[in-house]
């Protein structure tokens, strides 16, 4: 993509959520003119700099939007909720055009004409509400008008007919001039020497711009990458100045011992400034929600103040991004299941307007973050209920639970107690996965509520990821990091002793602690380490009878379940550099990287989250209640079945469920190789089976699920390492093509989501396919020439769905994204067999499409033509077959299709031959 | 050979390249258990002596460990584990050879590390069908040397059995 482009996009992608920001207090605020003016010049930037870049769409969009905002700005116009709605739409459209610019590096086809027209309505007040209102904008004109007489001499001469002022100031009636078309204006004016409009700019309005563009000129924008690159180097140099100051350590006098000091300064100085680099204000994780928390009292009829504090704390980009999902999410749950409806806050003796406030602020390494609501709290008897409803836990366990642990269990996936699903939340797959990306970074989420006054979300993260500070602990003679955040304090237990003495039931360690029993976990037994602490303690013993009885206790805290791990010994706190693990080992739960010390050992990290789920006692958040989340999504209109499956890694894969044939568990002492090829002996004939990714480890006995795809005779699987579920959801996939067998990612269950190429998949598995078999099921005639099959469709996903599809079917493929462009084909002289079309598509649809193609005058006249359809009513269908459509197909529903497409050709054959 | 694969050979021919039978590839030769093994010397990254590694607990079998390269973590595959043979005894020395697969380093812990061959890929031949499967399954062919025979390790198949 073009360079300017690409900042254009960056620097439009600001001002949009500048812009979202700043609607909203406008709206609280209608008339204070710093906000309207700062808004205008952010839609006016915009206008300005598609002109310049050719973006017509985008400038017709930005430019009648900057015209309402004009007469907001001369006060022509009362500012109301309809008209900031408005303006917000044009945001909107705004957005998806630039998004498109973004994805395909151009205008995205379409009109925006009925948008433009609501704009026009308002600007000219033709609209409804200002209909009846006397007629502002006309009054106004010929005084504007007067107003620039004197100026309209100097426009005639000056060589700019295009200009959309020029342009403006000759077309009667005359709209009002806005404060910036005004100024202008001015500029040509006082390049002629005519002082007088240049007073008329207001002075305050002057010193602001400068002082914005001073602040311009101290920033500079520099790629992400680039500092990334550098934190990574600084990441090395502490290392080894951690190594060095090791070394020095150790070697008591010399003369490297000064320098070394100023060496560790400077380090120390330059891992904060580089630190410093990938700082942002947490403001722009949060420039979303004022709009989100508008749009939705809107939708709930509720009044809610969102009120944000703490917005220019700084925290790690890379955690920036990883909690405004998040973040995002539980505002919104605040907005939706906190706050009550007026009437009952009103009734609970509480202020009508609701109040969510945001707070964040820096603690000691941390960076805490608030979420805070004065609305009905949790629930907690109806938690209680649902948790024995759930199956969570039994009646005694509930009862013994206090309110606090209890309330815990809203982290549970597929736990809502919203008794009615609202489009917002209350689809139970929020606040689990909340909590799964908050532990992700080392994080740490607590909750209080109380019933009727309110709940209060606190989220701790660490401000970077790259450095941590970790406690060096030594089991089994092996050192492990555990990150220092989930320590709480370290307890010196004893085995034998009176006092803090680790006692057992049944073999399992527990300690007393502070009048409270302490679940303990062995790292040794965890690890399955040698016993290697027998010989040690022999020793020990010989030196010192009571060191070998004490036990090293570290307290950890995860997601509110705190525990005990014992360890041999504790050595001091280190900051480390978290490395990932080695893909082979990134299976192991209990580590979630590991580093090298000081002395250049390398260490492996403890993960605390891991070690609470190895020991079962967390596993509240992974008992995932499907039935919920299905009901949920089932209510939305144009959805399709996704099977959700793990091929390698932690990240779900998806794949339409219509493409697939049927789920099998292979028995793997079953499969055969041959010539680098799985087969498996699979209804009397061999089919090929595919890892889904070379790397992808089968089970050495017993099973391995496999989906296996049909296409006609032939069959192939296609092995996994697990099948999830099946879910129903919208596929809004952004499409990526630079990775092989993927289509692109979508968002189920909050989670991104790749669906996968089946295509890719069959063509793997083919070549080696046609090898083995010969060409026995072609003809003589499909031999010599491929059949050449257009697909119109104006859904990318669909193109990219079909034609691998079709090709593998044995298919010439040829796509097109509106039936404009393939009747461009047809006037290049293409020719195809067949065309498959969908019938709802912007522009034109699939009905005008086929009364184009089967007109006497077109070269395609005598292509049959295949419809496409996601719903197909017996009206439809007769329209389609009056249009010329031989057949009706369902999306999705490629067999069909195929057997729809080889018998329309078979009978054009016939046709053919016995005409 | 398929028909890709005989134009590409015409192809070279007309351009006057060497005849793939002349042509050389370098090997470095490892010694494990007294078998000679091959690895193209382009993979070949770095050749320790022993190394400290540090155990990885619950790891696959072969993983002997991780340990630190010039600051950057390498994994350590025990190829002796891998091949299903038994461990050297204990105090004897062993070396290694980094490879890089998939962006990752690993370090294969072998017994001895012999010169670098040129050697011509006429005297290349197939696995024989009949070798055990695990070595079957490592091995991309055997050279005829004139003392010994070279089993040539395919870097990418010996890791991707760990690796998941």
């Amino acid at each position: 993509m073009d360079d300017l482009i690409v900042e254009f996009l960056t620097e439009t992608n600001e001002s949009l959520a500048a812009i979202d920001v700043q609607l909203v207090d406008l709206e609280q605020n209608p008339n204070d003119a710093n906000i309207l003016g700062s808004i205008f010049r952010l839609m006016h930037t915009i206008k300005g700099t598609c002109g310049f870049l050719g973006l017509p769409r985008l400038e017709t969009v930005a430019h009648r939007a900057e015209n309402v905002m004009g007469r907001f700005r001369d006060g022509t116009l009362q500012v109301t909720t309809d008209y900031v709605t408005l303006i917000f739409e044009s945001i909107d459209r705004i957005k998806y055009i630039v998004g498109e610019l973004e994805a395909n590096g151009k205008e995205p086809d379409g009109s925006d004409a009925e948008l433009i027209e609501k704009l026009d309505a308002v600007y000219e007040g033709r609209d409804s509400a200002q209909a009846g209102a006397a007629p502002a904008p006309t009054a106004a004109a010929p005084e504007a008008a007067a107003a620039l007489d004197p100026l309209q001499a100097l426009w005639d001469s000056l060589p700019s007919p295009d200009d959309p002022i020029a342009a403006a100031l000759n077309a009667p009636p005359l709209p009002p001039m806005s404060e910036d078309e005004k100024k202008e204006a001015a500029v040509p004016a006082a390049a002629a020497a005519a002082p007088k409009p240049v007073a008329a700019v207001p002075k305050a309005d002057e010193d602001h711009t400068a002082r914005e563009s001073n602040v311009a000129n101290q920033t500079l924008r520099v790629n992400v990458d680039v500092l990334e690159n550098l934190m990574t180097m600084v990441s090395e140099l502490v290392l080894t100045r951690n190594q060095l100051l090791q070394i020095a350590r150790s070697a008591k006098e010399n003369e490297f011992a000064t320098p070394l000091q100023r060496l560790n300064h400077v380090v120390s100085d330059l891992q904060e400034g580089v630190m410093k680099t990938r700082m942002q204000p947490i403001g722009a994780a949060w420039s979303k929600l004022p709009r989100i928390i508008r749009d939705l009292s809107m939708e709930v009829h509720k009044k809610i103040d969102l009120v944000m504090v703490g917005q220019e704390t700084e925290l790690d980009r890379q955690v920036l991004e990883l909690i405004k999902d998040p973040l995002t999410h539980m505002v919104r749950n605040s907005g939706d299941h906190g706050i009550e409806l007026p009437a009952d806050r009103v009734a609970a003796g509480k202020p009508e307007t609701g109040k969510i406030i945001l707070r964040a602020f820096h603690e000691g390494g941390h960076i805490i973050i608030e979420i805070k609501d004065d609305g009905k709290g949790l629930n907690t008897p109806r938690i209680r209920e649902k948790i024995l409803e759930k199956g969570l836990a039994s009646t005694e366990e509930v009862e013994a639970m206090t309110d606090r642990q209890v309330q815990q269990y809203i982290f549970a996936a597929g736990f809502s107690t919203a008794e009615k699903v609202t489009s917002i939340s209350g689809r139970g797959v929020g606040m689990d996965v909340v909590r799964t990306n908050i532990e992700k970074i080392g994080g740490t989420i607590d909750l209080h509520s109380e019933m009727g006054k309110g709940s209060t979300f606190t989220i701790k993260i660490p401000l970077t990821l790259a450095i941590v500070s970790a406690l060096i602990v030594e089991c089994a003679g092996e050192r492990y990091a555990i990150p220092q955040l989930a320590v709480q304090e370290l307890v010196l237990g004893s085995e034998t002793g009176t006092a803090n003495r680790i006692e057992s039931i049944n073999g399992t360690p527990v300690f007393r602690l502070r009048d409270r029993l302490l679940p303990l976990i062995t790292l040794q037994k965890l690890l399955k380490l040698p016993d290697v602490i027998k010989e040690e303690t022999d020793q020990d013993k010989r030196r010192s009878n009571s060191a070998s009885n004490n036990r090293y206790i570290v307290v950890t805290e995860v997601g509110g379940y705190t525990f005990g791990i014992i360890v041999d010994r504790v050595f001091d706190t280190e900051e480390i550099v978290v490395k990932p693990v080695a893909r082979i080992l990134s299976d192991i739960e209990l580590f979630s990287g590991n580093t090298i010390l000081g002395d250049g050992t390398v260490i492996m990290i403890l993960d605390p989250g891991g070690i609470a789920k190895a020991t079962g006692e967390i596993s509240v958040a992974q008992t995932a209640d499907k039935e919920e989340d299905q009901a949920a999504l089932v209510r939305e209109g144009a959805r399709t079945s996704l099977l959700l499956f793990y091929a390698t890694g932690e990240a779900p894969r998806a794949v339409p469920l219509s493409l697939v044939a049927r789920l099998e568990d292979v028995d793997v002492s079953k499969i055969e190789h041959s010539n680098d090829q799985m087969l498996i002996q699979y209804r009397n004939s061999l089919m090929p089976l595919i890892k889904f990714d070379p790397s992808l480890e089968l089970a050495s006995e017993g099973t391995q699920p496999t989906l296996v795809f049909s296409d006609g005779t032939r069959s192939m699987g296609l092995m996994v390492r697990e099948i999830i579920d099946i879910v129903e959801d919208n596929i809004n996939v952004q499409i990526n093509s630079d990775r092989n067998g993927f289509l692109g990612s979508t968002i189920i269950h909050g989670r991104a989501t790749d669906i996968i190429d089946v295509g890719y998949h069959l063509k793997t598995a083919y070549k080696d396919w046609f090898k083995d078999h010969g060409d026995e099921d072609f003809d003589r005639e499909d031999m010599k020439r491929l059949r050449r099959v257009l697909v119109v469709d104006d859904s990318p996903f669909f193109r990219n769905m079909l034609s691998p599809l079709l090709s593998v079917a044995g298919y010439d493929v040829k796509t097109a994204e509106n039936p404009l462009r393939a009747l461009e084909m047809q006037e290049k002289g293409e020719h195809f067999d067949i065309i498959i079309s969908d019938i709802e598509m912007p522009e034109m649809n699939g009905f005008e499409f086929a009364e184009k193609v089967k007109h006497s005058d077109c070269a395609w006249k005598n292509t049959p033509m295949v419809a496409l359809t996601s719903h197909a009513t017996q009206h439809d269908i007769e329209r389609g077959q009056q249009v010329g459509f031989t057949k009706h197909v369902a999306k999705f529903d490629r067999d069909t299709l195929l057997s729809t497409l080889s018998q329309t050709l078979a009978e054009q054959r016939q046709e053919r031959k016995s005409a | 050979m398929s028909l890709a694969g005989e134009t590409e050979k015409f192809r070279k021919r007309r351009a006057g390249e060497v005849d793939e039978g002349l042509r050389q590839t370098d090997y470095l030769m490892i010694l494990i258990g007294g078998q000679r093994f091959g690895i193209p010397v382009l993979q070949v990254q770095d050749v320790l002596r022993q190394q400290k590694v540090t155990r990885v607990p619950l790891a696959p079998p072969e993983v002997a460990g991780a340990m630190n390269l010039r600051g950057r973590i390498v994994t350590a595959i025990n190829v002796r584990c891998r091949l299903g043979m038994q461990d050297l005894p204990e105090g004897q020395n062993t070396m290694s050879v980094v490879v890089e697969h998939e962006n990752e380093l690993y370090s294969l812990i072998i017994d001895q590390v012999g010169d670098v061959l040129s050697l011509y890929n006429k005297d290349f031949e197939p696995v024989p069908a009949t070798l055990d499967s695990v070595w079957r399954d490592i091995a991309t062919g055997i050279f005829r040397l004139d003392d010994k025979l070279m089993v040539v390790v395919d870097v990418p198949r010996l890791l991707q059995h760990s690796v998941h």
